[in-house]
């Protein structure tokens, strides 16, 4: 007659049940729906959604890309390791490659224009995490994932790895700026 | 063979031995606690190295520090117990010989030769590749071979569970339906079932991969096959643990489910909807569509999610039944005030109730919502989260059966009762606070698996918000804490099956007892009859509230952030 014994009627699928249980299946069940139909809400009338828009590609054929795109967009370059920063075209497509253990090139981007933002990884997954707005987005090689942002702030943003990609991990950090 | 096999019966609880099936679940509980010390060792290292004031590892060890911690406690400390209490659930609680148990040494072999291979790959420096092992990255093949040998050897464990079951039945050993807990057992090893054969299909390739045979394997593929394995097998734990809680409830109150259709349909919930979670990890992924993350994360309709809210209710609903039946009737939370918090058996599985509730829970299906995954995806929010799930959760609920356990199985009386009944609150509370604090740090963005978010020595360097500071500080004391609670676990555990007390544990002999219940007794009263468990229920609403609270200021969060189409 407890839970560690057969139940005590054998017929148990046929007892009343409780209707403590019975009010707060109701409740949870009622809660449950509106968690789940929040999710398609969203993606009618929420402004921040996560795109599937992805592509097979290649390293050779993303860097050419990202290089080209470079080669257009340069203003300057920073750090002794001369990354170039890129002001691309508002509204057009910007390049960044994950790679261990770097984020390339530095994007300058302008407040309230929206950018189509490729990323793919080089060789492991990497996680792009954009502080302190705190957007966070797996990166995966072989996969271009393509994502329409809109910054809202101006500011220096950071990038950081978030997604474990050997010792150096912890090193790869980058800037974004938004004017 | 069967007409050979030996039994005892326990002079205080009653319960029936089988041989075979008590070696083995006390072999099993046994290695499960040696990796709960190593883990918990590693533990220490780790939450002094992420606190940053401390920082005392190197940034290599402590990678490899963290892929022993993930692997020897989610996967060995928990698995091993887990064999134990599914033996417990079938041999013990159906009063059943253990099925072939030859076959559940083989299995258990299989597993220590697994455990020790993994742990010797990561500890050689070749294997620094995280829980997780996501390709590219490269292991070193006995990784992956340790993992699967330790896989064969668990599913081996869940077919002699398995075939346990058909031998009490086949035997008559009890009558009507096997017992709640019996069933929860069950719920775990189907879905265990199901998690180790994901495993298998993406491990046997990596494996494969790892030693030249295979070129390269998709790493989204991976990521979707290797969540079936990694994330199902929490569900696993989850299984397990309520599971425990309905054994606790009726060991230490006699409490019986407030109704068995509702608790039983729960557990069947689980087997139908909760392995579709594997998507929770790929909800920031590219390459998947928006409508297989929506219909996945969610469990269809959160319906295992709504199978969880049901447990919360039935477990502690069903002590208050039991409570109220002694005669706590006094207001709506007498029988909670008066029951035996100085019971660690108790204590420790009430902690482990309203932790996972409470903390894993929402947090779980918070970051588990599509759009809202991106806020904290890969953030020390997630670890957060699962320290609660799987530490308050299942680990304190497996420590709390062990107080139960030592007397009945191992026949010794647990040593320092003075300091066991503070176990359970040094550690749930430690580990409460622990999980807190991560997620407020994961909030503010800091990553996990990272050896050190001031970025030294690089050359764009980000700083995080002081309070994120803060947040670790307050991670790492409490974390302290929790190392200290779980220490003085293991040094109870073991000191008990050393030193304890010897106690009658009752004769062998070959006649096994056979359950008989006197069915269809006089109607027990319950059931339908009133609000029965009306604390429970007031209980439960400030938990929804909480719940709609939390979920409804992440979305608020969320609408303030750059816009993302």
């Amino acid at each position: 007659m407890s839970a560690i014994l057969p139940p005590a009627q054998r017929l148990w699928w046929k007892e009343p049940v409780h209707s403590v249980e019975l009010v707060w299946i109701v409740i949870a069940f009622v809660w449950c729906l509106v968690m789940f139909f929040m999710m398609p809400f969203w993606h009618i009338y929420g402004k921040q959604n996560l795109s599937a828009e992805t592509y097979r590609t290649t390293p050779e054929m993303f860097s050419k890309k990202a290089q080209a795109m470079v080669d257009q967009y340069k203003v300057r370059e920073e750090t002794e390791q001369k990354i170039p920063v890129v002001k691309p075209p508002a509204g057009g497509d910007v390049y960044l490659i994950a790679r261990l253990w770097q984020w390339w090139p530095i994007l300058e981007l302008e407040k309230g224009k929206t950018y189509r933002l490729h990323l793919t990884a080089m060789d492991y997954q990497h996680g792009f995490s954009l502080q302190p707005e705190n957007i966070n987005i797996q990166v995966l090689p072989g996969y271009e994932h393509v994502v329409n942002v809109t910054p809202n702030r101006a500011g220096s943003y950071a990038i950081i790895c978030n997604e474990f990609c050997g010792i150096g991990h912890h090193t790869m950090v980058s800037r974004l700026y938004v004017k | 063979m069967a007409t050979m096999a030996l039994f005892r019966i326990c002079p205080r609880t009653g319960l029936q031995f089988h041989k075979s099936a008590e070696t083995l679940i006390k072999l099993n509980a046994v290695v499960a606690v040696v990796s709960l010390l190593v883990g918990g060792i590693l533990a220490l290292l780790i939450t002094l190295t992420r606190w940053q004031a401390i920082h005392l590892v190197g940034a290599e060890q402590f990678y490899l520090l963290l892929t022993v911690h993930g692997l020897d406690m989610l996967a060995f400390w928990i698995i091993f117990f887990e064999i134990a209490v599914l033996y417990f659930c079938s041999s013990t609680l159906l009063k059943s010989r253990l099925a072939t148990p030859r076959m559940a040494w083989l299995g258990f072999a299989l597993m220590l030769i697994g455990a020790v291979t993994v742990n010797a790959a990561v500890f050689s420096g070749q294997a620094t590749v995280m829980f997780t092992s996501y390709v590219p990255l490269p292991g070193h093949p006995a990784f992956y071979l340790g993992l699967i040998l330790f896989a064969v050897g668990a599913l081996i464990g869940c077919f002699v569970f398995l075939g346990t079951l058909v031998v009490a039945k086949a035997e008559k050993t009890y009558e009507g339906s096997i017992p709640l807990v019996t069933f929860g057992a069950l719920t775990a090893a189907i879905i265990a079932i199901f998690t180790i054969a994901s495993g298998a299909i993406i491990l046997i390739p990596t494996f494969l991969w790892s030693t030249g045979y295979i070129k390269s394997i998709d790493p989204l593929m991976y990521r979707t096959i290797w969540w079936a394995f990694g994330h199902s097998s929490q569900q696993i734990n989850v299984s397990a643990h309520i599971a425990v809680w309905y054994a606790i409830a009726a060991i230490v109150f006699g409490a019986k489910p407030m109704s068995e259709r509702v608790s039983r349909t729960a557990f069947l919930l689980y087997i139908l909807f909760l392995q579709l979670a594997s998507a929770h990890h790929l909800l920031s992924d590219p390459g998947l569509s928006t409508e297989w993350k929506v219909f996945n994360t969610s469990y269809a309709m959160y319906l295992a999610v709504l199978a969880s809210m049901i447990h919360g209710l039935t477990v502690p609903g069903a002590i208050e039944v039991a409570q109220r039946e002694k005669g706590y009737t006094r207001g709506l939370f007498e029988w909670i005030r008066k029951a035996p918090w100085g019971n660690p058996v108790f204590s420790g599985m009430f902690i482990s109730l309203v932790g996972f509730g409470f903390l894993g829970g929402i947090s779980g299906v918070m970051m588990g919502t599509e759009q809202l995954n991106m806020l904290i995806h890969n953030t020390i929010y997630v670890p957060g989260h699962f320290h609660a799930t799987v530490v308050i959760g299942t680990t304190l609920a497996f420590m709390a059966l062990t107080y139960f356990l030592i007397p009945t199985l191992f026949q010794r009386e647990v040593i320092m009762p003075g300091l066991a009944k503070w176990q359970p609150y040094l550690f749930g509370l430690g580990m409460a606070v622990f999980t807190l604090a991560m997620m407020g740090a994961g909030t503010l963005g800091v990553p996990r698996r990272h050896w050190d978010i001031t970025f030294a020595g690089t050359m764009l360097p980000y700083e995080f918000p002081g309070t994120a500071s803060l947040m670790l500080g307050i991670m790492g004391v409490a974390g302290v804490v929790a190392v200290i609670g779980g220490g003085l676990y293991v040094f109870l555990t073991v000191g008990s099956l050393l030193w304890g007390k010897r106690l009658e544990g009752g004769t062998y002999g070959t006649q096994g007892g056979v359950l008989r219940m006197p069915v269809a007794t006089a109607i027990t009263g319950h059931g339908g009859a009133g609000f029965a468990a009306p604390g429970t229920f007031v209980f439960a609403l400030v938990f929804l509230t909480a719940f709609v609270l939390y979920y409804f200021v992440n979305w608020k969060y969320l609408s303030t952030v750059w816009g993302l189409s």
